[in-house]
């Protein structure tokens, strides 16, 4: 029992540590990243890792390597901005949802059972579609796709709290809804709240990096890990590197967030841990 | 059981024109305009008008809504403006089946590898091997499918030339898309499996099945795998839902003729009429898998309130 404990928490000093090291990364690029990012040089391009181009590069020449340090930035920024923005609509639908129930219920839950009926990525594509590829409607998209989650978390989590007597002792006091709702109910259920976001996180950067690969995320130059991958594929035969890097940097960030989002589960609601 | 199951197709229909109505209108805000499209770029105005005409397009918007959700009850989704073939046979000639086999091989990939890591890491709870295979679970996760695509293909096709790099039809090349596709949803059933079934292994019935003298097997598949399937046979419905955004992924990676596919290509090409069908369609499909799964869950477990 105490080894499995003791696992769980080496799990979470690891999960954090990686994903501080690619926040430090993502800030301090312009002074780590050796080369220019987006600066062409036909000459040298397709060349394997080598002493000068540790990550070697790409079809352009451009050194791999920084525009991986670069490409944290993208992907850091989208995953937290998407999910803020889900958040904290999820959170509003979600505590109006489940503090006043009825009429207003009904409607919030039928409009998030529609977009949960889109599976997964389709409804970001076909945003993006519509609203033009860019790094600011990518992480709109993005925020959209994980609106549904946190407002059905939260809406739970409202109903089992709105029930607890201190609610209606602040009520008897005079309490209006809005202030019960925003200075009680939500410093109560913040913690499914920080779960779901922190997961939330590693699973935006991946979407944001499939739409990317599919041509319709953040357009080029800009140095994009999911791009990155989708433009090494031309050239899987003469320059595997090209594949390997960008892609291996979304899987380690994203297990650096899903360990240190499963410690963290185990710290905040441990009866869910296990 | 007869009533939950009407109740639940009563509670589909506001869900389902919802979603008809969404796709309606993101495709009626996509840039571009259908008529120039049909009409082609170097037609005169009075062509793109007479076009618009034809297509109804000046119409009001509930009214072109409403002429589309009747005409696909009949079953008429438009015609493609890029081929000019009805949209119903551009889905279910050949690309629906095709993705649908594709989900339903990643699923069974997902239930098969899932399930025994589950089960093997709660019968050595809390030893060296479940620590490990849920490692690796948490890395099946992670991992960006788009990204094991293309490395499934360097390694098994380029460099091995084990596996065809494209098409779907024969074993060989179900391999690859099923293994892409199925990893994370294999993470995602083996972490159910195991949560659910140590949640199964704290109740009195299980201690009383072990005083009893039952042995390790007998309480494992007879008491607790049994009850603990319910939460997993929500994840296993989820996970369809992925498989089929999943496919949108994999059908371009390995170039295969399916709906995913069709709908990223019709996005592209501006082909509306075509994306909004293939795009409904999808979404009808997970609409009514999640509903099966609701049905098989209240099946499985009597107790479930129908609200």
């Amino acid at each position: 029992m105490k080894s499995h404990k003791t696992a769980k928490n080496v799990q979470m000093y690891i999960g954090a540590g990686i994903v501080l090291f690619f926040v430090l990364v993502a800030i301090f690029a312009p002074l780590i990243a050796p080369y220019d990012p987006l600066e062409v040089v036909i000459p040298r391009r397709l060349q394997a890792p080598s002493s000068e181009h540790w990550l070697g590069t790409d079809d352009l020449g451009r050194d791999n390597l920084s525009r991986i340090i670069f490409g944290a930035r993208v992907s850091l920024t989208v995953g937290v901005l998407a999910t803020a923005i889900g958040a904290a609509t999820g959170v509003i639908f979600g505590m109006l949802a489940g503090y006043f129930g009825g009429k207003l219920d009904s409607i919030i839950m039928r409009m998030i059972d529609v977009l949960l009926a889109f599976p997964g990525l389709l409804l970001a594509l076909a945003i993006v579609t519509v609203l033009g590829s860019s790094t600011r409607n990518v992480i709109l998209a993005v925020a959209i796709f994980a609106v549904p989650g946190f407002a059905r978390i939260v809406r739970g989590a409202t109903l089992n709290v709105k029930k607890l007597e201190y609610i209606d002792a602040i009520r008897a006091v005079g309490a209006n809804d809005f202030r019960i709702i925003f200075l009680h109910i939500f410093p109560n259920i913040l913690s499914p709240i920080i779960v779901q976001a922190t997961l939330n996180v590693g699973g935006a950067i991946v979407t944001a990096a499939a739409l990317s690969f599919l041509g319709v995320g953040t357009p080029p130059p800009t140095a994009e890990w999911g791009a990155m991958v989708d433009r090494g594929r031309a050239f899987l035969y003469q320059a595997p590197h090209m594949i390997y890097f960008p892609g291996l940097m979304i899987f380690l960030l994203v297990v650096g967030i899903n360990m240190f989002g499963d410690g963290l589960t185990d710290f905040l609601q441990p009866k869910k841990s296990r | 059981m007869g009533t939950f199951i009407v109740r639940r197709l009563l509670q589909a229909i506001p869900v389902v024109l919802g979603v008809s109505f969404a796709v309606f209108m993101m495709m009626h805000l996509l840039p571009g305009d259908p008529a120039i499209i049909m009409a082609g770029e170097a037609a005169q105005p009075a062509q793109i008008e007479q076009m618009r005409v034809n297509l109804g397009l000046n119409d009001p918007i509930l009214t072109q809504y409403w002429r589309y959700i009747t005409n696909a009850i009949r079953g008429d989704l438009g015609t493609s403006i890029r081929t000019d073939m009805p949209v119903r046979n551009e889905i279910f000639d050949v690309r629906f089946a095709t993705t649908v086999q594709l989900a339903l091989v990643a699923t069974a990939f997902s239930m098969f590898f899932g399930l025994i890591i589950g089960i093997v890491s709660v019968v050595w709870r809390r030893s060296f091997l479940d620590i490990l295979l849920m490692l690796i679970a948490l890395l099946g996760l992670s991992v960006p499918n788009f990204w094991l695509g293309v490395i499934l293909i360097n390694f098994f096709s380029l460099q091995m030339g084990w596996l065809p790099i494209t098409g779907w039809g024969t074993p060989a090349q179900m391999v690859m898309p099923a293994l892409m596709l199925g990893i994370g949803g294999s993470a995602v059933i083996a972490r159910m499996t195991r949560a659910s079934m140590l949640e199964v292994f704290n109740q009195d019935y299980i201690r009383t099945a072990y005083a009893k003298g039952a042995s390790e097997r007998i309480v494992i598949f007879r008491h607790a795998l049994r009850n603990a399937m319910i939460p997993v046979i929500t994840v296993v419905g989820l996970q369809f839902g992925f498989l089929l955004s999943g496919a949108v992924i994999s059908e371009t990676i390995f170039a295969i003729n399916g709906l995913g596919r069709l709908m990223i290509q019709s996005l592209m090409n501006r082909d509306f009429p075509t994306a909004q069908g293939a795009i409904l369609v999808c979404s009808l499909l997970f609409v009514l898998v999640n509903m099966c799964v609701d049905i098989t869950y209240r099946f499985v477990n009597k107790r479930i309130d129908l609200n």
